[in-house]
């Protein structure tokens, strides 16, 4: 009983922090939390089989599956706090309420009897009992089973099946394209000039100088441009991280692109 | 041991999922709240499979156990798709039979 009452409310807490935070893969540790106490609840209520199971589909392969979802799908989708239709949080919270009020009181007012425990059902063991109810009297839902789950197989398959509309492109279909784009734009078609090649360090936060000292638009990935973390080359050495101001870099924009390419070549 | 705290314990946890279908716009979210209240009904069943006695609360656990495995697979992939069409994985966009 003292394990029930130390994880409860840990459980509780967790449970709610999962409907209130706001970044889904915390939500999703949360759940973990949850779903690892419900693992110890089952063993303390003599249900070693389902503790293990707990575990393991649930904290080890469903929790799993829904962070590699989130992975795919982007964990930096928030949550829109934007309330579709008005009220309907507070409608929900109440309605919520009375739910868990209808239900803790249904429970406290019904008169269960005495416990009779698992010690006699699980006297061979837990799990052959398990095997012994499963193969006998529910083996026909335990069938069905099978048909369920090769469903659900073949559904994810179906439902996660991208066909491809265009062939793949192959490296001669680069190379052309890169060709083209050299003959019609001006594009150097080569490998990008590396970081900080004319500059004081060669880190990837330091954008190549140019023969006139402009900086290579080319050679800072543009990633780290779009978070501000390019080292500012033309200030005093020791001044560490500036942002390069969109003000100097947008201008060289349409004039570095030629300038560029004869840099290019004779950095090759 | 009395059964009671954990019946509590279940109905709460079942609740608070609940709420968060309602609340959240993020389907996923939405996803692991219905799995919480899967879970809750297990911890229902397995309490209830030592009130009486007998092991067929734990067989119908297994079995939810099951359906949930199969019903996060499927969920997840048709999030998936949606999300590779429409560039949202939030419920209120994907409204376009309310027109």
């Amino acid at each position: 009983m003292i394990v029930f009452w130390v994880l409860a409310p840990i459980m509780v807490i967790a449970a709610i922090g999962m409907i209130v935070v706001r970044n889904a893969v915390h939500s999703a540790l949360l759940l973990a939390v949850v779903m690892v106490s419900l693992a110890v609840m089952y063993a303390v209520q003599n249900a070693p089989f389902l503790f293990a199971v707990q575990i393991i589909v649930y904290t080890g392969a469903v929790l799993m599956l829904f962070l590699f979802v989130l992975m795919l799908v982007g964990v930096d989708t928030t949550d829109s706090l934007v309330e579709t239709i008005r009220g309907q949080r507070a409608v929900a919270l109440v309605a919520g309420a009375l739910f868990a009020v209808l239900l803790l009181v249904a429970i406290a007012q019904s008169t269960l009897g005495a416990v009779v425990g698992l010690d006699q059902a699980n006297r061979t063991g837990n799990v052959p009992a398990l095997a012994h109810l499963l193969f006998s009297r529910y083996v026909f839902a335990f069938e069905v089973t099978s048909a369920l789950l090769i469903t659900a197989v073949l559904g994810a398959m179906v439902l996660a099946h991208r066909e491809r509309l265009t062939p793949k492109a192959t490296q001669r279909d680069v190379v052309l394209q890169r060709m083209r784009e050299y003959a019609s734009d001006g594009v150097p078609p080569g490998a990008l000039p590396t970081s900080g090649v004319f500059a004081r360090h060669n880190s990837v936060d330091t954008p190549a100088l140019l023969p006139d000292g402009s900086i290579s638009e080319l050679s800072i990935s543009r990633v780290m441009r779009a978070r501000g973390t390019v080292r500012d080359v033309t200030a005093p050495e020791g001044s560490g991280y500036t942002v390069l101001l969109p003000s100097i870099r947008q201008p060289e924009a349409p004039d570095s692109a030629p300038s560029e390419v004869p840099t290019e070549g004779g950095g090759a | 041991m009395s059964t009671e705290p954990f019946l509590m314990l279940s109905a709460l946890l079942f609740t608070i999922g609940s709420i968060g279908v309602l609340v959240r716009r993020n389907a996923i979210v939405v996803f692991m709240c219905v799995e919480l209240m899967l879970n809750a009904s297990n911890l229902a069943f397995v309490t209830f499979a030592r009130q009486t006695g007998t092991l067929d609360g734990q067989v119908a656990a297994f079995f939810v156990m099951v359906v949930a495995a199969a019903e996060v697979v499927v969920g997840l992939a048709i999030l998936m798709t949606i999300f590779r069409t429409r560039r949202s994985a939030s419920v209120d966009d994907a409204s376009l039979l309310k027109y």
